[in-house]
């Protein structure tokens, strides 16, 4: 008989496949041109305009939706592109409702913000369907830089070089680039192959030659790169996770979210995933509410997500967490794990209650236990790998506003720097603005 | 990338798109910063004579007209020209056009309708490096009731006149604006051309009342409880200023004349239609003042891609290229027969072309009890209507019956050949002629 959400343990294929298709299409439709027609026309070309502002990017956001509205979404694209390479990617996996929508003046008009991150994805997927790349090279400057992680720190910061007349070698830990584009970010948020498809895209432009399964740290040391190359990138990302510091937390089936994601988004075949029909999520960001949704999605029958303070303090944003709960996951505020309880592998998860006073979190001894065939860590990365030459704040690589490191030559940005927030957009940002003041310094 | 570049009756700038002569224009500081946001050129607001300048009201100058969602349709004003100093208006031109030599800088003039305050006013002018002067012939209000303006405009006799004086007193490209308010505009642009003007540049604003206030009962913009009429402006006034450019783009005596076209241009579209019916260049007033100078970024990328999609390669390639397909009422083929039809993919049932066909024009359109609608080719005579208040783009065409099939409401073979009112049966002159 096959397997269903009831089916005890851990097991696949609990959802027909027809059922599994369904849960993993894309979150938001693409518009239609008519969709989009209507949608663009909210706009209100406002000046100096708060979405762009909001924007990590600063893309021009009310001109794109005006060309968008006057019939030349390539030209719309290009605007994006302009200011941001991975526009496409970042249409799709924005939390917009915390950037440029959430300060849209319809959003404070009348509670419905113009559809930006959707108009985006309409104009970067119309320019993208076409044949060649928007951007060509300058003039060649004989320099060459080594951007160390592909991920999308990296790729902007490569793209912005090769534009510039540089040629790059893109170094990257894993054989595929994309960073967490190709292995983090939620399967509904880029459906249909889109973080490799953009990469290839990207990579569209020339000068850029990647290496592929060459780590930082293996026998490429920052001492050769600093000596091979006219400057140095590093979008090494956050490859640590933290621990739980629980009581047997080392018991089998307590895994990594990111880990369970990575499988999860390389997988060509859904109902071949394992997931068990109790699966406890510990965390409250957004790999928490993507491990607990796409646990759900894969048929779990109940997912949990605890998180230790309450719901104001989540790093998810309120429509993330409207987003699980719309899904079936429960949210439990105000817990922290007490332990892992279970034979060899585990069974239960106990939790103790905590209470905050004066910013401080302690249990209130009041103690709860979930049954969990399956424990998902997501309680945050940490960064890996940093050079020991490079002084690190907040255990990120300390940097100045254009990425500069605490050594001469050596940029980096992303989630392995200090002072982003940690979102794709972001690292777009960090990359393109240290391949601007690295192309300042070797020119 | 197509070439933008544009020389207008001997003018340069690095794109068409300029700035109409109106507050945008009106100081130096507003140009710095249109010409910086990227516009190809500007007509400074227009100057008046020396000595204490005019004076505005200190209401409100504006009315207007919205649509759906507060989008500003039509504007209206009572400004008059600029109310600071020649004095400072020349200097400030003259700072402008030695930064900006690029662009196309152009001085709009109304002095009173004699010799010799044009005279006096034209060196002035040459002398601040300006490229050009365009003479305001169109104010419909105020300036009009002191003689000037649209007071001009109104009289071909006048318009020649002053032109040939300005070309007698600068060797500055003239440039005659041209007032709607007038029956038929081929009239003022003929008399621009026998005065030797290099251009013409229309429309000027049309003459209007946007509202009345119920409460008050005086016309708005209201001042003190008072209002006047003004001049309107805008995109609605769009239509009227195309059909001026092309009546005066076909008319065989000013065919040649440059037309910088003027009137609700909003976006690249608008001004590549301007161009298609024969405008050189374009300006714009409203949709600045409306959404600010950025909007010139995607008039130029907009323009830029329709051009090179359309494998035009400079702006020449697009002036007047629409002119031969504008004609009379009478030479439309009168054997070309098209039928509605309704994409019931894209449909979303709104009924809208139903309650039009239905109760006021043709009754060509059917409705089933599940809100299907249908086209009844024995009925429709392919106004347009349904097509027009279809809330969905493409989603209701007008696709022409092929020659030799049967056209079920006339029960008749379409004719290939081409055929016209001149020579229809009904047509009473034919009736006559073969009598
Ligand atoms: C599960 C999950 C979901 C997320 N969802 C969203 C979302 O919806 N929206 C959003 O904006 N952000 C989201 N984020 C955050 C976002 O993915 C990151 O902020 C972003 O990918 C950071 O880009 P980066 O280039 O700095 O690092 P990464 O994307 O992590 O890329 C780093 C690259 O460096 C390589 N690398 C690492 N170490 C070495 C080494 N020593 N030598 C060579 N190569 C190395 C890695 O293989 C990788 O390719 C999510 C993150 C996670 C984990
Ligand atoms: C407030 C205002 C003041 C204007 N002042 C002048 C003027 O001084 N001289 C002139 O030639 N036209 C003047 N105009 C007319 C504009 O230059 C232009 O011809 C007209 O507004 C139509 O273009 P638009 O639809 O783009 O606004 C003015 C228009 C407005 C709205
Ligand atoms: S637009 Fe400026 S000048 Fe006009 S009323 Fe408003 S604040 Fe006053």
């Amino acid at each position: 008989m096959s397997n269903n959400q009831q089916t005890p343990g851990v097991v696949a294929a609990r959802l027909s496949g027809a059922e599994l298709e369904q849960n993993f299409s894309d979150l938001h439709a693409p518009l239609d041109a008519h969709e989009a027609a209507v949608a663009a026309d909210r706009c209100y070309f406002c000046y100096d305009a708060p979405c762009m502002t909001a924007c990590p990017t600063t893309i021009d956001i009310p001109l794109f939706i005006r060309q968008i509205q006057t019939g030349t979404p390539d030209a719309a694209a290009r605007t994006i592109f302009d200011q941001n390479i991975l526009g496409g990617m970042c249409a799709r996996v924005c939390p917009t409702e915390t950037l440029c929508e959430e300060v849209c003046v319809r959003e404070t008009a009348e509670g419905k913000p113009v559809e930006i991150g959707r108009l985006q994805r309409f104009a970067t997927d119309t320019l993208m369907s076409k044949d060649g790349h928007p951007y060509g090279r300058a003039e060649q400057t004989g320099k060459t830089v080594a951007v160390v992680g592909a991920g999308p720190a990296g790729l902007s910061c490569a793209h912005r070089l090769a534009m510039k007349g540089h040629d790059v070698v893109l170094f990257d830990a894993r054989a595929k680039a994309g960073g967490l584009n190709e292995f983090g970010i939620a399967a509904y948020k880029s459906v249909g192959g889109f973080a490799k498809a953009e990469v290839d895209w990207l990579m569209q432009i020339g000068g850029i030659r990647l290496q592929g399964g060459q780590a930082l740290g293996d026998n490429l040391t920052i001492d050769d790169l600093s000596g091979d190359y006219d400057a140095v990138f590093l979008g090494i990302g956050m490859g640590g996770v933290n621990a739980l510091r629980t009581d047997g937390e080392d018991k089998g089936n307590v895994l990594d979210a990111v880990d369970f994601i990575e499988e999860l988004r390389q997988s060509n075949d859904l109902s071949t995933l394992k997931i068990g029909r109790n699966v406890v999520v510990i965390g409250g960001g957004m790999t928490a509410v993507d491990a607990a949704v796409q646990s759900k999605l894969l048929g779990a029958e109940n997912v949990t997500m605890v998180y230790r303070r309450d719901r104001n303090a989540m790093g998810a944003s309120v429509y993330e967490q409207d987003l699980a709960t719309s899904r079936g996951v429960r949210i439990i505020y105000n817990a922290q794990p007490a332990g892992v309880h279970g034979n060899g592998a585990v069974a239960e998860v106990e939790f103790e209650y905590t209470t905050q006073q004066g910013g401080k979190l302690s249990g209130t001894g009041e103690k709860f236990r979930l049954p969990a065939d399956q424990l998902f860590k997501a309680i945050g990365q940490k960064v890996t790998g940093a050079p020991d030459a490079l002084k690190l704040n907040g255990g990120k690589i300390a940097v100045t506003q254009n990425g500069r490191t605490s050594v001469s030559g050596i940029w980096a940005g992303g989630d392995c720097a200090s002072g982003g927030d940690d979102l794709t957009v972001t690292a777009v940002a960090e990359g393109r603005d240290a391949a601007e003041d690295i192309h300042a310094a070797i020119s | 990338m197509a070439d933008l570049t544009t020389n207008f009756a001997g003018i340069k700038s690095p794109n068409p798109f300029w700035l109409a002569s109106a507050p945008p224009t009106d100081k130096e500081y507003n140009v710095r910063r249109a010409f910086k946001a990227g516009w190809g050129g500007v007509v400074w607001k227009t100057l008046g004579e020396a000595g204490p300048p005019v004076v505005n009201v200190n209401g409100p100058r504006y009315g207007a007209i919205w649509g759906a969602d507060r989008r500003l349709l039509g504007l209206n004003n009572i400004e008059l020209i600029t109310d600071r100093s020649l004095e400072i208006n020349l200097q400030e031109i003259k700072s402008v056009k030695r930064d900006y030599p690029d662009r196309a800088v152009v001085v709009s003039l109304m002095v009173p309708c004699e010799e010799e305050p044009w005279k006096k006013i034209l060196p002035l002018v040459e002398d601040t490096g300006a490229d050009g002067i365009e003479l305001n012939f169109g104010c419909p209000h105020g300036m009009a009731e002191r003689g000037m303006g649209s007071a001009v405009g109104q009289v071909p006799e006048y318009i020649e006149m002053v032109t040939r004086w300005c070309k007698q007193y600068t060797r500055m490209p003239v440039i005659v604006k041209l007032t709607p308010n007038i029956t038929d505009i081929r009239g003022p642009a003929r008399a621009a051309l026998n005065g030797g003007a290099d251009a013409v540049s229309l429309i000027n604003t049309i003459n209007s009342i946007t509202s009345v206030d119920l409460d008050a009962m005086s016309p708005e913009p209201m001042i003190d409880g008072k209002g006047t009429h003004g001049g309107y402006c805008g995109p609605a006034v769009k239509p009227i200023a195309l059909n001026m450019v092309a009546e005066i783009a076909r008319d065989a005596q000013t065919a040649n004349l440059p037309i910088s076209g003027i009137g609700g241009i909003t976006t690249w579209r608008d001004a590549a239609e301007f161009m298609a019916l024969g405008a050189g260049s374009v300006q714009v007033c409203t949709a600045v003042m409306t959404y600010g100078f950025k909007i010139v970024e995607e008039m130029i990328s907009g323009l830029d891609q329709w051009m090179d999609e359309k494998g035009y390669a400079s702006i020449d390639d697009v002036v007047g290229r629409a002119v031969p397909n504008v004609t009379d009422w009478q030479n439309l083929n009168l054997n070309y027969i098209a039928k509605a039809r309704i994409d019931q993919d894209k449909c979303i049932k709104c009924g809208r072309c139903y309650a039009a066909c239905e109760d006021t024009s043709h009754q060509a359109i059917s409705m089933s009890p599940d809100r299907v609608f249908d086209v009844k080719d024995d009925e429709c005579v392919a106004c347009n209507l349904c097509f027009n208040v279809c809330p969905v783009e493409n989603c209701i065409t007008l696709e022409p019956l092929t020659p030799g099939s049967i056209d079920e409401r006339t029960g008749q073979t379409v004719k290939k050949e081409y055929g016209n009112w001149t020579t229809h049966p009904n047509n009473p002159s034919v009736f006559k002629a073969a009598e």
